[in-house]
């Protein structure tokens, strides 16, 4: 017995180390692939030299901009958004219970996007602050105020309860697609970069946006990597896990705000980007069990890593150098997937 | 060890709970009793603060419910839900360690205690073959088990037992009663709500009878299992005839005779 969770505790550090390797060898390589392809060798030198680890002078100007400026900082920012998106999944779907949400059934991403649509409205599309633009930070401030929504309507008699969650997400997140699709009826000009922005896309993402992402990435990482255990048991219910002696408001408060602080920070540097929050914590639950502490980590990783090669389809898969929106890419290799995992897990879980 | 004063329980304006006083005492092995909709399970749900009281006081070992913090109250008081809802691939083991939860800091990891507790919880409920099988690959009955496991784990000096063998069958509803006979005689002290009146005769020393949200009958099996209490809170006819080895009244029932069909 003693063994035996010996040996998935061993089984789960061996596949995190995998994953951790295979991540960083598809930044490098990642980092490679394009319409100039570059080798492996200048790659390497070239993200020395832009860290500031090797002497400057050592790779020349261009592939310098182009491996460390342009694409680095892109791999890196799909990475990690692949990454907040497969932990919030995780964490949505086990704080809900229900193995079908996602991190925009509550309404984040609706928010997120009503921000980007008024910020295009209103011209300030072009506006830019530092290289950041305003629309990462409209589309943070309408995923936080419909978060905030969802919270104050969700609430019955001071409780946070799961399906009125559910349903004031619902309620939060179609209102919103009515004043956005409002917008796109007043504004047709910006009707084309409403669309392409919420299908998700990393074009002309830099470093900017992977440093005002990250404060909230890391802070959402740390809320519900702090509350797993919790989670876990909270996926019995709300009466078991007040038996058990866990403080369900608060957790579920804690762990709402977490997940949804990854989503938005995710969501408003690259646009609505579906399935990877769906799929990803299911594969890893299938493989690794449904405990959340592993269940997280592994997500991030392969969140991570699935988004990281979805854009690099994403952007070389056209032949002409047009870009696909990656959300696009995900919903296409995602949809497929998905069902053949539903299809081969007949009976086993129940979806309530 | 608990404690019940004028209690009343109300889901928004329905009442459930007319205002019920009653003790259990440390050690007592309690059989909570009463056709559906009587409100025993609200009643568990009050004591383990799962349903917040509208008026009265409830302490639990000397202490009033309301001040326990919740993973305090977790220390002291054990419960074992009617059937486990979960939809997600947890290992029996896993779930039986959640029970250890009550006992953990934040950020802490199951420790070698932990698991000596779960592993001990597992093979008193014949588990230990499940616990690392998926609880959602095994039978009800198993996961039955399973959780009555996990509710040992908590180590409390109080359980709360909702129909916590109804799914179970014979050998294994016995095998469950005569742990919980074991731990009671080691000084737990149990309240279960149950529907096989059989059952309760056998093992509990005192019976309380539930009808509409009020105690209608409360004391010794001996005096309160009695044809007379039985029909009029079943609502049917009852016959009591002794256990042939212990003696303990057994009720049989008369096909045909239900009153609690509308006429």
């Amino acid at each position: 017995m003693r063994l035996r969770l010996a040996a998935s505790r061993r089984a789960f550090i061996l596949g995190l180390l995998i994953l951790a390797m295979l991540s960083l060898v598809s930044v490098l390589g990642a980092t490679g692939i394009g319409r100039l392809p570059i080798p492996w060798k200048t790659v390497i030198g070239a993200i020395g030299e832009g860290l500031g680890l090797v002497q400057s002078g050592t790779v020349e100007r261009m592939p310098l901009v182009v491996v460390f400026d342009i694409r680095l900082s892109r791999v890196v920012l799909s990475f990690l958004v692949g990454s907040a998106l497969g932990v919030a999944g995780s964490v949505f779907q086990g704080i809900l219970r229900n193995p079908l949400a996602d991190p925009f059934t509550i309404g984040v991403a609706s928010g997120a996007a009503f921000g980007a649509a008024l910020a295009f409205a209103l011209g300030w599309g072009g506006t830019s602050y530092l290289g950041l633009g305003t629309i990462p930070l409209l589309a943070l401030f309408g995923a936080l105020g419909a978060l905030a929504l969802v919270l104050m309507f969700g609430r019955v008699q001071g409780r946070l309860r799961r399906d009125t969650l559910v349903l004031a997400g619902i309620v939060v997140a179609t209102f919103l697609s009515a004043l956005i699709a409002l917008i796109k009826a007043l504004d047709e000009e910006a009707v084309s970069a409403i669309v392409f922005w919420v299908m998700g896309s990393f074009q002309g993402r830099g470093w900017i946006h992977v440093g005002f992402s990250l404060p909230y990435l890391i802070l959402g990482i740390y809320l519900v990597v702090k509350c797993a255990r919790e989670l876990d048991i909270l996926t019995l219910g709300e009466v078991q896990a007040r038996q058990l002696g866990v403080e369900v408001e608060r957790v579920r408060r804690r762990l709402l705000v977490g997940a949804s602080l990854l989503t938005a920070a995710a969501v408003s540097v690259s646009g609505v980007i579906g399935f990877v929050g769906l799929v990803v914590p299911h594969l890893v639950r299938m493989t690794m069990g449904a405990a959340h502490q592993r269940l997280i980590v592994l997500s991030a990783f392969l969140g991570g890593l699935g988004l990281l090669w979805s854009d690099v389809v994403a952007r070389t898969l056209l032949r002409g150098g047009e870009e696909l929106p990656v959300g696009v890419v995900t919903a296409l290799v995602g949809g497929p997937f998905f069902c053949l995992l539903l299809k081969r897990r007949s009976g086993g879980v129940i979806l309530d | 060890m608990i404690s019940v004063e004028g209690l009343i329980a109300k889901y928004g304006e329905r009442v459930v709970l007319h205002g019920l006083d009653f003790q259990v005492g440390e050690g007592e092995l309690v059989g909570l009793l009463g056709p559906n909709g009587s409100g025993k399970t609200t009643l568990l749900h009050c004591l383990s603060r799962v349903v917040r009281l509208h008026t009265g006081s409830v302490a639990v070992a000397g202490r009033e419910l309301s001040t326990y913090p919740t993973q305090e109250l977790a220390q002291v008081e054990a419960s074992v839900p009617q059937r486990l809802e979960i939809s997600f691939p947890f290992k029996c083991i896993e779930v039986v360690l959640m029970g250890r939860y009550p006992h953990q800091h934040a950020f802490g990891s199951d420790s070698d205690e932990d698991l000596a507790v779960a592993m001990e919880a597992m093979r008193l409920t014949d588990t230990l073959d499940l616990a690392q099988r998926r609880i959602t690959e095994i039978s009800g009955g198993e996961a039955q088990r399973v959780i009555i496991a996990r509710a040992l784990a908590q180590e409390a000096k109080i359980m709360l037992l909702d129909e916590a063998t109804a799914n179970l069958d014979v050998a294994h509803k016995m095998q469950m009663f005569d742990l919980f006979l074991e731990k009671n005689k080691q000084g737990a002290t149990f309240l279960c709500a149950m529907h096989d009146l059989n059952l309760a005769s056998l093992y509990c020393q005192r019976l309380i009878f539930l009808k509409q949200g009020r105690i209608r009958v409360d004391g010794p099996t001996m005096e309160t299992f009695t044809e007379e209490n039985l029909s009029n809170i079943y609502e049917t006819e009852v016959r009591i005839i002794p256990h042939p080895d212990s003696g303990a009244p057994q009720a049989m029932f008369v096909p045909g005779e239900s009153k609690a069909q509308g006429a």
